[in-house]
């Protein structure tokens, strides 16, 4: 994936795959600490001990359409490529973290890419999942969750063309903001 | 900067016209399995959302979907019109959405050069 923001998308299909109501993401960028964490909490199924170990492995998938699962593996290459790591918390019956790191400043780091279209996406095509998304840049942060969006508009649908506009207006300015208005390295 | 305080005005706007959606709208789905999105399927979902917001489609449902196992035909992206069949388009691009959503989603013409499949439910 050449985004980070498509791993993230990637991360959130798959708690909704695992069944999941409730799914929090967590970006954490500490310039000082040249760090990049992103965590995905979720309330699916979970995964056993051994099935954390496994996964990592790509001809490890509990899906029926395709016997290799991509998703986790790309990740963790990804993440390891520059000086990160993916970590996999896991309780079956209760949820699971993902947390990926990455070295901010790492030459081979992908972009974040598109975040707002990633936001948007979530949010919009998952109308009954309980999101969240908190974005910490050093000491600037922004946070916006589906609940607070729905109790606002009580009844209107999201896809509604004028709160569209008003969704992709937001998340554009407030994550600009958080990189210091100038969105420079993610288009 | 928007705001979410602009989001409750224009909830009060929206109310004030009085048109809430009507349930029984088209649905239009992407599937954003892990090769879909390696295929593009948020940019196709992007066109898709930017589309309904410069038509004003009023009674539109989108939704994502995990994966439906045609890697090989990724981007997929379905089209249900209320009581119609459900079309499914395949290998779609951002450029293919404008026609889609014309042809299709508001004149009820499938496009048979893109629809790889059809299932009547
Ligand atoms: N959040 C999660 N909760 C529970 N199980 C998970 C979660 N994420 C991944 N898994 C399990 O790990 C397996 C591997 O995930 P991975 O994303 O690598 O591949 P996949 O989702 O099966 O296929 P692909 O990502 O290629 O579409 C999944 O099949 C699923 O069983
Ligand atoms: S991820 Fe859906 S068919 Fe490939
Ligand atoms: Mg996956």
């Amino acid at each position: 994936m050449r985004e980070i923001s498509l791993h993230i998308l990637d991360l959130v299909q798959n708690s909704i795959e695992a069944g999941a109501t409730a799914v929090k993401l967590e970006i954490i960028e500490t310039i000082v600490k040249d760090s990049m964490v992103i965590r995905v909490y979720d309330n699916g199924r979970g995964m056993n001990k051994k099935m954390r170990q496994l996964v990592i492995d790509p001809f490890i998938t509990t899906r029926t359409t395709r016997r290799i699962g991509l998703g986790l593996p790309l990740m963790d290459m990804s993440t390891k490529r520059c000086g990160g790591y993916l970590k996999i918390d896991s309780t079956p019956g209760q949820g699971t973290v993902i947390e990926a790191m990455y070295q901010h400043s790492h030459f081979d780091r992908p972009p974040m890419g598109n975040l707002v279209e990633t936001i948007k996406s979530i949010l919009v095509g998952n109308p009954v999942l309980e999101f969240s998304y908190k974005h910490t840049v050093d000491d600037k942060s922004i946070s916006i969750s589906s609940r607070e969006i729905a109790d606002i508009l009580d009844g209107i649908s999201l896809t509604q063309p004028d709160v569209l506009i008003w969704l992709h207006g937001y998340l554009s300015d407030n994550i600009a903001n958080l990189y210091g208005g100038a969105n420079d390295e993610n288009n | 900067m928007k705001t979410i305080e602009d989001l409750k005005r224009l909830r009060e706007q929206l109310k004030t016209k009085n048109n809430l959606r009507h349930d029984g709208g088209t649905q239009i789905i992407v599937g954003m399995g892990t090769c879909g999105i390696a295929a593009g399927a948020r940019q196709v979902m992007t066109a898709v959302l930017e589309e309904v917001a410069k038509r004003k489609l009023e009674d539109v449902k989108v939704c994502q979907t995990g994966c439906i196992g045609m890697c090989e035909k990724e981007v997929l992206l379905d089209v249900v019109r209320p009581g119609e069949p459900r079309i499914t388009y395949g290998r779609v691009t951002p450029a293919d959405v404008p026609k889609i959503i014309a042809e299709h989603v508001v004149n009820g013409r499938i496009i048979a050069e893109l629809a790889i499949g059809k299932i009547v439910e």
